[in-house]
């Protein structure tokens, strides 16, 4: 008893030493796709990844959900498998990112445009179907206001939505969204309330003048309980608008597509949020979202190349693509194809000219 | 002076029946405060069983499928390559088509074939593999059906019928195979041996058990190990000073750290100076036995601990050595308070998410781990990812993968109350 007790202790002892060596000593070689990034992108870079190791009969890409800064961070960390090859974006690349991606050697970046996401601002299929426009809820959801008079701005004071519009139902403001980490959040904010307050000439006049004072008005969200930051999980955001049928949740087309049984799409400036409408872009809310691929990584982890052709055929983000059923929306047939040309023949980014 | 004593005792059996009712109350806070926990767990329970009973059963639709060597493209059913580019949805579609009649619209064609999964066509060459006999045959078969189909097939009858991803051609479709027995729930294996999947219907976690018990293991052999040797120095031959009384309050203090900061020692310290790999259980295992370091540590000095001086003073006084008096007798007394330790501790691990994050195993992994240095996720991340996918199916998806959570916590818990009710002595 004695005995086994001992040698089973040095035999633990042993094997936790051999892992600890193990752990020295690890290839640097990698034989599967590493994607990181955008969680919006996410459930279609695994759809594409799980076909594209299905029909290789090889290994299936892993993709991490990131978020896009994260993964751009991790992207532009250097060259070399122990780096992701590919990053997926539901935003352009920032100008600091990319100059981030140069210093630290990743010289070789091919920009591939995948499709468009809509962003929604739904509510409880219980109740009428609402009509806004973006001027509704820049004046819904702004910190600050314009006043009544003059170009200069008050402490948001509308309760209700009627207070707002008085064509708008009288019911409390409650608009469940993202934090300010998220990328929809981002674009949320770029589009539709800028949109609504470019409806203000005073202050689009400001964008001229004083960029960070004209942000600062369009893009700052009320902090007195009207927007409520709920997380990036769309999921919870259905599942509390289907108990608050007051309340208005912010999220991607996607989660209204699944949920249709229980929430409903706003219609902004007289547009409902439809697949059709978002794809000719006449919805207003609409994003474009991207791939990022480290050029210097084709050849040398396999199956990139191939996972680009994969992504950029019509079977996968064409109008009738396995994508589009997922709730990707895809571009116009040219856009397509210059893009896929771009991916087929590594055409890599310019500069940083043109990026904010 | 009877008096005076008369009334003592009836002060006595006033205020007895005070002290009864003080002490009723008394208990009954207790059981209300016990009963408010068990209603929570009930209300958990009944919550994720009501919704995850469905992930173990999946719809399967009965199609007599025909192995037409022009559809399929083989011409020998024994070359391997032939066999591999077949065009195996060809078929699949075909035999749609021979039940409902062939569509004329695209749009129709398209629906008519989302009503199989697409794991189907991949069954059909498995099949076709194992007998190659098959080609030009025709048989039965019952083929996994669409989520789509799935989510509104399980939601008939209770009243709110999912339909919206339904068109009034599909429910057309399934009311024909309904009416003939044709469609029925079946018993989900994949479910316990596949991976992830972005299709809920083909979804597993098959790949993040496996990935678990890769990661637990790793675990499991650095931490108990040095977590006991840490407790044994510290508590048979560590002299009492300022040092040890650091280390201790650091150990305690490391034991209630958040779990993340220790995936971001990971991110910085494994991997972007060790240069482990991203996302493999190894590196998972390494970080998660930091986190649970602190805990084995203090459970075994607790365990050591308990044994009774006097065995130390027996074997001291016939002259064992310290370290024979340590490995002869401490450690086997104290073996059954550090293996429930150790376990409760590696039920900790099983559950932790949040390190992980900062090391990339929350990822979507759908090849199953087959080594320690193999992309591999865990089952609470696998249940994370699946709580923020948009399909509808994966719902119930989610719950089924917590009950498959919740039964492996029970196994380990449980396993840590036996071996203390079997090997513990009391002194």
């Amino acid at each position: 008893m004695k005995a086994t007790l001992r040698s089973s202790i040095c035999g633990l002892g042993v094997g936790a030493a051999l892992a600890l060596v193990g752990t020295g000593a690890f290839a640097q070689s990698r034989d599967t796709i590493s994607m990181v990034g955008s969680s919006t992108v996410y459930p279609f870079a695994t759809v594409v990844a799980e076909r594209f190791g299905k029909a290789n009969n090889g290994a299936t890409p892993k993709v991490e959900s990131t978020g896009t800064g994260g993964g751009m961070k991790l992207f532009c960390g250097g060259v070399g498998t122990g780096h992701p090859d590919i990053a997926n974006a539901s935003r352009q690349i920032k100008k600091a990112e990319f100059d981030a991606c140069q210093a630290n050697g990743v010289k070789d970046i091919i920009e591939i445009q995948i499709g468009f996401d809509g962003i929604v601002l739904a509510k409880s299929i219980k109740g009428a179907p609402l009509q806004l426009t973006t001027k509704d809820i820049y004046l819904a959801l702004a910190k600050g206001i314009p006043a009544k008079y003059g170009p200069k701005l008050v402490p948001n004071p509308n309760k209700t939505w009627k207070d707002v519009n008085p064509s708008l139902p009288d019911t409390k403001i409650e608009v469940l969204g993202p934090p300010p980490t998220s990328g929809t959040r981002d674009a949320f904010v770029e589009l539709a309330m800028e949109s609504g307050c470019n409806s203000f000439e005073w202050i689009k006049d400001l964008k001229k003048v004083n960029e960070v004072e004209y942000a600062n008005i369009c893009h700052t969200l009320r902090e007195d309980g009207a927007f409520v930051e709920a997380g990036e999980n769309d999921n919870l955001i259905v599942q509390k608008l289907a108990a608050n049928p007051n309340a208005l949740g912010v999220f991607g087309f996607s989660y209204l597509e699944q949920n249709s049984d229980k929430v409903q799409g706003a219609a902004i400036n007289g547009v409902a949020p439809t697949f059709d409408n978002i794809a000719n872009k006449s919805y207003p809310v609409s994003r474009p979202l991207f791939i990022y691929v480290k050029k210097a990584h084709i050849g040398v982890v396999p199956g990139i190349e191939g996972y680009l052709a994969e992504f950029t055929s019509e079977k996968a983000w064409g109008e009738d693509g396995y994508l589009a059923e997922k709730g990707l929306i895809p571009m116009p047939a040219p856009l397509r194809a210059t893009m896929a040309a771009k991916a087929a023949n590594k055409v890599t980014m310019g500069g940083s000219a043109g990026l904010k | 002076m009877t008096e005076r004593k008369a009334s003592t005792a009836e002060i006595i059996r006033a205020s007895l029946k005070r002290r009864y009712r003080a002490e009723r109350r008394f208990r009954l806070y207790g059981i209300a405060a016990v009963s408010f926990g068990l209603l929570a767990v009930l209300l958990l329970l009944t919550d994720i069983i009501g919704k995850g009973h469905g992930a173990f059963r999946q719809t399967y639709v009965q199609l007599r499928v025909h192995y037409d060597p022009d559809v399929l493209g083989i011409a020998s059913a024994t070359d391997p390559a032939a066999l591999a580019l077949g065009d195996y949805e060809a078929v699949v579609r075909q035999a749609l088509h021979q039940r409902f009649g062939a569509p004329v619209e695209r749009a129709e064609r398209r629906e008519l074939s989302a009503l199989i999964s697409n794991a189907a066509g991949y069954e059909l060459q498995d099949r076709l593999r194992a007998n190659p006999a098959l080609l030009g045959a025709s048989e039965t078969l019952w083929l996994l059906a669409d989520d789509d189909i799935d989510a509104w097939f399980k939601s008939r009858g209770g009243g709110a019928e999912f339909t919206s991803r339904m068109s009034e051609r599909k429910l057309a479709w399934v009311d024909s195979l309904l009416e003939k027995g044709e469609i029925a729930l079946r018993f989900n294996l994949d479910f316990f041996t596949r991976g992830d999947s972005r299709e809920p219907e083909q979804a597993g976690i098959g790949g993040a058990v496996k990935g678990s018990l890769l990661t637990l293991a790793i675990t499991l052999l650095l931490s108990f190990p040095i977590g006991v040797a840490a407790a044994i120095y510290l508590e048979e031959f560590a002299p009492q000073n300022r040092w040890t009384d650091f280390i201790e309050v650091n150990i305690n203090n490391l034991a209630a750290v958040p779990s993340v900061i220790f995936g971001l020692l990971g991110l910085a310290v494994f991997i972007n100076f060790f240069h482990m790999p991203r996302s493999a259980p190894v590196l998972g295992g390494v970080v998660l036995a930091l986190v649970t370091l602190p805990t084995v540590i203090i459970s075994s000095r607790a365990a050591i601990k308990s044994v009774p001086p006097s065995i130390r003073e027996a074997a001291l006084g016939v002259g064992a050595s310290r370290m024979q008096v340590v490995l002869g007798h401490v450690l086997p007394l104290a073996m059954p308070g550090m293996l429930t330790g150790a376990i409760l501790g590696m039920a900790r691990a099983l559950g932790e998410t949040a390190p992980l994050l900062m090391i990339g195993m929350v990822a979507f992994i759908v090849d199953i781990p087959h080594g320690f240095t193999d992309p591999a996720t865990v089952l609470p991340v696998q249940i994370f990812l699946w709580a923020d996918s948009p399909e509808r199916a994966f719902v119930e998806k989610t719950s089924g993968a917590i009950m498959v959570l919740l039964a492996f916590l029970t196994l380990m818990n449980a396993l840590a109350v036996v071996l203390r009710k079997r090997l513990e002595r009391r002194w």
